[in-house]
């Protein structure tokens, strides 16, 4: 288990002071200057040597990313912008790092942006967290007034700007381009890819967006250091993460660990245990609504990290571990997030347009038995037809948990579906 | 230059260059339903996924640029599945009610189901129904069909310049929509039911009319305006159906005017099917032969200086020949093609051609308009504009009332007389045209059409001298014509000939009885109560403004019921071939005249239509190269003098009624109700 010592968010559950005197107090904007005056190479080289990856979902490579920026100012602008859209179901660890810790947030976008070289930075906030956008905001304001950004941030000589944008309620914003496109005032969907970001961004220009975590996590990185932190979790899956555990257990938390942490282990001693016990236990889904729906027997023994639950055909997604005992209906909780996603999709390509309501249409029948047993096979079809073939990954995302509940949950479904047809047959005869 | 292998065919494109266009370079074709060549790309629809080796994904082809060394596959077993899974989305909502469709036998994804869809489907839910919209009088919605692929969305906002239409909703509730339904105000509306791929836009004009394979297909030119837009004219029977555009890069690119396209039913109102004489003071249907009897009587041994022929302005060359040479057998020289009295001078091309070429406009980085509205004048010159606009770097300013030309201006004011402080360097913005590299001007109509026409046009002349609009090798001097005959009857010299009156003389003189007869080929745009006393032919195809003065009618041909040569705007020679004949006694116009000049004894020496053109390619050369725009020798031209101040007045007030035809016609008097007029604003609002 993670040491106190070694937490990054230390007023995750908001028991002390968020505002500027208590994040310094906690060791926010301590050597700021220091760090940017070790240059942006620097940065971008200990960011990389950290092993961080995104915090968002994807888990790229942050400081890879961060070099993917031009390295020379051109006419066109740097942008960085913040992905702070928390919409997955089941995450809830930005929206505690941005009423909590607004402050982490606020100087690693300084020194993000210092590093990528743009002097502007967008955070974009979920429209439906008011009060998170308004910490977030007074610790804006703070930092200005103390000079820690502004004109002359920390005092080093670079000019930053911080911005917040509450978006107005769409899951598919938390799409990188899609969320650019939203913050350029359009509607929000999707671009293609290529041109990436990196390149083509914001108002056309190069832009990066990383997650809240990624960028609140980065100023104690550099600030203790790339090998403490690459110290915690497997080689490839370094570092603290902030694991958001839900359902039926019996402490629901966010709660801070090191990664590649057994995830019997994460809800043994964080969350008091599945309620009734680990032999109640169902499945997991380990990493926010769409990814892959793990059952008991992968559950455990599976770490927790990109890797480890990458090689169960489910992935780390956001960390948020939604945990389902056995009196979990799997097969209608799994409709719900397919229904979610039929209500999400932008519209914008065919595949996903049209496949989601197909699946989710299809997955009520289910819930009920009302289908046929060859409809699971078409079903599993229609998921990979989705798959791979959009312009984004809401596709993959929606396609996903269907795929894992047909392959951890076949029975299920079959035994249902008989049952709905003994069912019809008996009250045929009794008609 | 990358070079890459599509299905075993290796391949060297620029770069940049996508791989769907590097296979069609090579004939290899992927489908598609978004991907439109003049559109922007939107990848949206899926279709073109191809298999790229070492791309975990399929890619979609249409957005993703080549590579150096990469290895495609249009028909490799993952994109062929792909393709098939993307073709059952598109399927599972669709209607497939393609029996009652007007896109069938015609649509994009009738034929692409066909190549690549299964033969049954595995979606057995209830497919999703979508309200249809108004759109305007000329496009049909039936909104269920819809596939989203957004094209008609991106026409709307890229070409013609009306972010009108747009995509409410998300997921499979996305529902394309014109902004609070009304209708879609854009001149070339008419297009988005080209571009749908399938049958969710169609025309409404034509709705249940006719099946695509029922209809004859003839290449024909437009002549609703002077852009000489290169249409398709589709015939059943004895009528035209309807018009579609047909590929011009030089022209028209792919699209066509809203009035060019649905004007056409005007063809079948109104029309003059047989001769007619003036009795007792009402017109009397008549045989071919009583007509010119009644001609020769009035006419036969009048001085010629008493007789006059005007012009109108969709006539065809070969009938203004076949006049001009009648007129000079009868010792007249009162000719003019210029009905509305435009001060163009016909003995200097270069005068009074749109001089840089409609495909010249994309060089052009700085725009004069003087006392032109193109947008409602030549709404498919406007939109080339608008495209050289969206590619930056354009300015233009325009002398005029202020308009909406779909694309930034800056407007210097509406007195004409601020051209010649332009000309003599005073006003400032001769100096953005003489920083341009290749500068135009473009003057209209309403300019020419003033008392001070040719001052104006000397005027314009001098901006041109002054400030570099002519220089090696670019010519930005343009007129922009609002009437199709107008340049081909310039060419062939149907002005005034020594001693002749043009039409303000012709008028004049008719008025005060010096001129005794007057000869109307097509004229109808003049104020037919100047014609006194005078005897009027009126030689033409509807019962229009000019056939309700005439003493004698002579029943001629539409454009679409004859072959004939026209000259745009730029000079360009096109010919469009009959498509229907015409109705009842009609005859094409210029064998009316021919026979006509044989009852006067003065046989005009042609006796079929190779002839005519012969002897328009003798009077002109430049007639002979059809399809060709001649580069017009720059010469001294124009009488300069004071040009008074104040406005113009412009040639096309309601662009929905300019012309006989489409007086005549019922969709255009529904659209002149809903954009002129403001119909639907009334009916679909969200009062009462």
């Amino acid at each position: 288990m993670l040491a106190d010592k070694d937490r990054i968010f230390t007023n995750l559950y908001g028991r002390h002071d968020w505002r500027l005197a208590g994040a310094r107090a906690r060791g926010d904007w301590d050597g700021t200057k220091e760090i940017l005056d070790m240059g942006a190479d620097w940065i971008i080289d200990e960011m990389k040597r950290s092993g961080l990856r995104g915090r968002g979902g994807a888990g790229f490579p942050t400081g890879l990313k961060w070099s993917f920026m031009p390295k020379t100012e051109s006419d066109r602008p740097h942008y960085l912008v913040v992905n702070a859209d928390e919409g997955e179901p089941g995450t809830c660890k930005d929206r505690d790092m941005l009423r909590f810790d607004p402050h982490k947030l606020v100087e690693g976008c300084l020194i993000a942006s210092f590093a990528m070289k743009a002097h502007a930075c967008y955070i974009y906030i979920r429209g439906e967290f008011y009060n998170e956008a308004s910490n977030l905001q007074v610790a804006i304001d703070e930092a200005y007034a103390a000079g820690l950004i502004g004109n002359n941030a920390c005092g080093s000589g670079w000019k930053f700007d911080l911005y917040l944008h509450r978006g107005a309620g769409a899951y598919i914003c938390g799409e990188e381009t899609a969320l650019i496109e939203s913050l350029e005032g359009k509607k929000g969907q999707p671009r293609l890819k290529p041109p990436f970001p990196a390149g083509v961004g914001l108002y056309g220009c190069p832009t990066t967006v990383n997650n809240v975590e990624s960028i609140a996590v980065a100023p104690t990185i550099l600030r203790r250091g790339a090998s403490w932190f690459s110290s915690f979790g497997r080689p490839n899956n370094a570092g603290t993460k902030v694991f958001c555990i839900s359902g039926n257990v019996n402490k629901p938390c966010n709660v801070e660990d090191a990664m590649s942490i057994p995830l019997k282990e994460l809800i043994e001693k964080h969350c008091g245990g599945v309620r009734g016990g680990w032999d109640n236990l169902q499945a997991i889904i380990p990493g926010g609504a769409s990814v892959p729906v793990l059952p008991k027997s992968i559950c455990d023994t599976v770490l927790m990290d990109f890797d480890a639950l990458r090689d169960v055909k489910s992935g780390l997604g956001t960390a948020a571990v939604m945990v389902m005992d056995k009196s979990v209906d799997i097969v209608a909780a799994i409709a719900r997030l397919s229904a979610f996603y039929k209500h999400e999709s932008c519209g914008q390509c065919t595949p996903c347009r049209e496949g989601t309501g197909w699946l989710a249409r299809v997955m009520k029948r289910m819930v009920k038995g009302e289908a046929t047993l060859s409809e699971i096979d078409m079903l599993e079809q229609v998921t990979y037809q989705i798959e791979g073939h959009t312009i984004c990954a809401l596709g993959d995302a929606a396609a996903w948990p269907v795929q894992g509940l047909i392959r951890h949950f076949r029975p299920e479904l079959e035994r249902r579906i008989r049952d709905y047809r003994d069912a019809k047959t008996r009250d045929k005869a009794a008609a | 230059m990358p070079k890459l292998t599509i299905d075993g065919i290796a391949v060297e494109v620029p770069p940049n260059t996508t791989i769907l266009q590097a296979a069609e370079s090579v004939g290899v074709e992927i489908p598609r339903f978004c991907y439109h060549d003049r559109l922007s790309i939107a990848g949206n629809c899926r279709m073109c996924l191809v298999d790229v080796e070492k791309s975990p994904k399929p890619v979609a082809s249409c957005a993703m640029p080549v590579g150096e060394g990469m290895v495609v596959h249009t028909k490799s077993e993952r994109a062929n599945k792909a393709r098939g899974g993307v073709m059952e989305f598109l399927l599972i909502n669709h209607p497939l009610d393609c029996p009652i469709c007007d896109q069938a036998g015609e649509c994009d994804l009738q034929d692409q189901a066909m190549a690549y869809g299964f033969d049954r489907g595995s979606f057995h839910e209830n497919k999703r129904a979508v309200r249809d919209k108004y759109m305007g009088p000329v496009v049909e919605t039936v909104m269920t069909r819809c596939i989203h692929c957004t094209r008609c969305v991106r026409f709307a906002t890229e070409v013609a310049g009306v972010p009108q239409l747009g995509a409410t909703g998300r997921g499979e509730d996305m529902e394309i929509t014109t902004y609070l339904e009304g209708a879609l105000a854009s001149e070339l509306s008419g297009n988005v039911v080209d571009l749908c791929p399938v049958g969710a836009l169609t025309s409404k004009p034509y709705a249940f009319n006719a099946r695509p394979w029922e209809l004859r297909k003839t290449e024909s030119v437009d002549v609703m305006d002077a852009v000489g837009t290169n249409v398709r004219l589709d015939a059943r029977g004895r009528q035209v159906m309807r018009v579609l555009p047909r590929v011009n890069e030089d022209v028209n690119e792919e699209w066509l005017a809203d009035k060019s396209r649905h004007a056409i039913d005007g063809l079948r109102y109104q029309r003059l099917d047989k001769p007619y004489i003036r009795k007792n003071g009402k017109l009397t249907a008549a045989s071919w032969d009583e007509a010119f009897a009644a001609i020769i009587a009035k006419v036969k041994g009048m001085n010629g200086a008493k007789i006059a022929a005007i012009a109108g302005d969709t006539v065809d060359a070969e009938a203004m020949i076949a006049l001009k040479d009648l007129m000079t057998a009868l010792g007249s020289s009162n000719l003019d093609c210029r009905q509305d009295g435009a001060a163009l001078d016909a003995s200097v091309r270069a005068s009074y051609l749109f001089n840089s070429t409609i495909a010249g406009i994309e060089q052009a980085d700085a725009i004069l308009i003087v006392g032109a509205n193109p947008r409602k004048e030549a709404p498919v010159l406007n939109a080339r504009i608008r495209k050289r606009y969206l590619r930056g770097g354009l300015q233009v300013a325009v002398i005029g009332d202020a308009q909406d030309l779909t694309y930034k201006l800056e407007n210097l004011g509406a007195d004409a007389s601020i051209l010649a402080k332009i000309a003599d360097g005073s006003h400032p913005f001769a100096a953005t045209l003489k920083a341009a590299k290749k500068p135009m001007i473009i003057v209209g109509m309403a300019a020419l059409t003033r008392t001070d026409g040719a001052a104006i046009l000397a005027a314009a002349k001098s901006v041109a001298d002054n400030c570099g609009v002519v220089k090696d090798g670019w010519n930005g001097f343009n007129v922009l014509h609002t009437a199709a005959a107008r340049v081909g009857g310039l060419d062939l010299g149907f002005v005034p000939g020594a001693g002749g009156k043009d039409v303000r003389g012709i008028l004049a003189g008719a008025t005060s009885g010096e001129i005794e007869v007057v000869y109307l080929l097509g004229a109808d745009e003049i104020d037919t109560a100047k014609l006194g006393k005078a005897f009027v032919i009126y030689q033409g195809h509807h019962g229009d403004r000019g056939a309700h003065r005439a003493d004698v009618v002579l029943p001629g041909a539409a454009y679409t019921e004859k072959d004939g040569t026209y000259v745009n705007t730029e000079g360009r020679v096109q010919r469009g071939l009959r498509a229907v004949f015409a109705p009842g006694d009609a005859r094409e116009d210029w064998t009316i005249i021919r026979a006509l000049s044989e009852k006067f004894g003065k046989t005009l020496p042609y006796d079929n239509i190779a002839q005519v053109r012969a002897r328009l390619a003798y009077v002109n050369p430049t007639f002979a190269g059809v399809d060709k725009v001649m580069p017009a020798e720059w010469k001294a031209f124009g009488v300069s003098g004071a040009i008074a101040a104040g406005g113009f007045v412009y040639p096309v007030q309601n662009y929905y009624m300019t012309d006989p035809i489409s007086r005549a016609s019922r969709t255009m008097a529904q659209c002149t109700e809903e954009f002129v007029l403001g119909g639907s604003k009334q009916v679909t609002g969200t009062h009462g």
